[in-house]
């Protein structure tokens, strides 16, 4: 567990860092996006490292099928993509729940803390109870420095027990878009 | 290989695409070609789907990712594939050389009453692949196509699409084990060895 041990000495800002650093620690190799903003650090680090593959997805629900067929071929993977899209992966969820697949899940939130667009209300709060309706264990992580351990906890629950986790990654982390501030003329 | 309609047996292509099928493995997608492939012989190197509908060709992309050295046959309806025409889209970009995906096309969801797909009013799935960049995408309607189609599933470049057209015949149903946890620990157990048991 070295990546456990480097996350206590981290500073909060590294929780990117620390994330690839468990996420390499553990040997995932298939890296399953639709990009977010709040992700789009982590994807480049994953894409500069040459024993991950990312695959830019079309729609959430294909990197669910990809990661469960991953594992079938004995690889591990992660899902990362924002709140709005864990509601098309909901009858996907299904594979892991009936065939006892484990599942990683780093989803940013949107339509929460801090929230300036309404369109993203209803999903983001939606996600949390979607995905314990499917049999999804939630863990969210509102701060920096509890981003790094919540990902650790998470990766070794799912892979170890086989289980789908998601961990929630705040807007309190990423920092809410200021719509305003981007309408304005440059 | 020919029903009365000038279409190819469904069980009878299947047959033919599993034949001495080797260390091939198969994803099997939802519905009859679930039923299909289970008739050609249950086998731990296939995993059959019983739900999850749209999930066959990323399932098989993952795979295919994993285990680059091996062969990866999904065979799935058109009913299923038209869920997920985003996936064609994401596997052609990742060029899995290993992968072939079959739909058996009876334009058709044959579950639910016969109701017609979009196959049915003319839409061109072996086309879309095309279009997405699939290494070869063909149409299957005779026996010999279908002989090629196995030969080019076990040695050919992928990713490789093929559109079977089947008669829409309502056959028994064959069924694999149901229950996941089977199906996952016996698939991982021949893949991966029995070391994949232990975690």
């Amino acid at each position: 567990m070295a990546a456990a041990t480097k996350l206590s000495e981290s500073r909060p800002q590294d929780w990117l860092q620390a994330v690839f650093a468990i996420l390499t620690e553990l040997d995932v190799r298939q890296v399953a996006i639709v990009p977010d903003a709040g992700h789009s650090r982590l994807i480049r680090l994953c894409e500069a490292d040459p024993k991950k593959r990312v695959v830019t997805l079309t729609t959430e629900e294909e990197g669910v099928a990809l990661l469960a067929g991953a594992w079938l071929g004995g690889e591990k993977g992660v899902l990362l993509i924002q709140s709005s899209g864990v509601g098309n992966c909901i009858n996907m969820l299904s594979l892991m729940q009936t065939c006892q697949l484990p599942l990683l899940m780093l989803v940013t939130m949107r339509g929460d803390w801090g929230e300036f667009n309404p369109w993203q209300v209803p999903m983001g709060q939606g996600t949390e109870p979607a995905l314990e309706a499917m049999g999804v264990i939630v863990r969210r992580a509102d701060e920096p420095h509890l981003v790094a351990p919540a990902v650790l906890g998470a990766a070794n629950l799912a892979f170890n027990t086989s289980r789908a986790v998601a961990v929630l990654i705040g807007q309190s982390v990423l920092g809410a878009k200021n719509f305003n501030e981007l309408a304005k003329p440059r | 290989m020919i029903s009365k309609n000038g279409l190819l047996h469904r069980r009878a292509v299947v047959a033919e695409l599993l034949r001495e099928r080797g260390d091939l493995l198969v994803i099997a997608g939802l519905g009859a070609p679930n039923w299909d492939v289970t008739a050609a012989g249950d086998h731990p190197n296939t995993f059959p789907l019983w739900g999850a509908m749209g999930s066959a060709a990323m399932i098989g992309l993952g795979l295919a990712l994993a285990q680059p050295k091996r062969r990866i046959l999904v065979i799935t309806g058109d009913g299923e594939m038209l869920m997920a025409l985003g996936a064609l889209a994401t596997i052609a970009v990742q060029k899995p050389g290993n992968l072939t995906i079959c739909v058996l096309d009876n334009e058709r969801f044959g579950e639910t009453g016969m109701q017609e797909t979009h196959t049915a009013h003319g839409v061109d799935l072996a086309g879309i692949a095309k279009a997405t960049g699939f290494a070869t995408s063909l149409i299957v309607r005779k026996p010999d196509e279908v002989t090629k189609l196995r030969d080019l599933a076990h040695s050919g470049a992928g990713p490789i699409f093929a559109q079977v057209k089947i008669d829409p015949e309502a056959l028994p149903f064959v069924l694999p084990p149901a229950e996941g946890g089977i199906l996952k620990n016996r698939f991982r157990a021949s893949v991966l060895g029995e070391a994949a048991l232990y975690n």
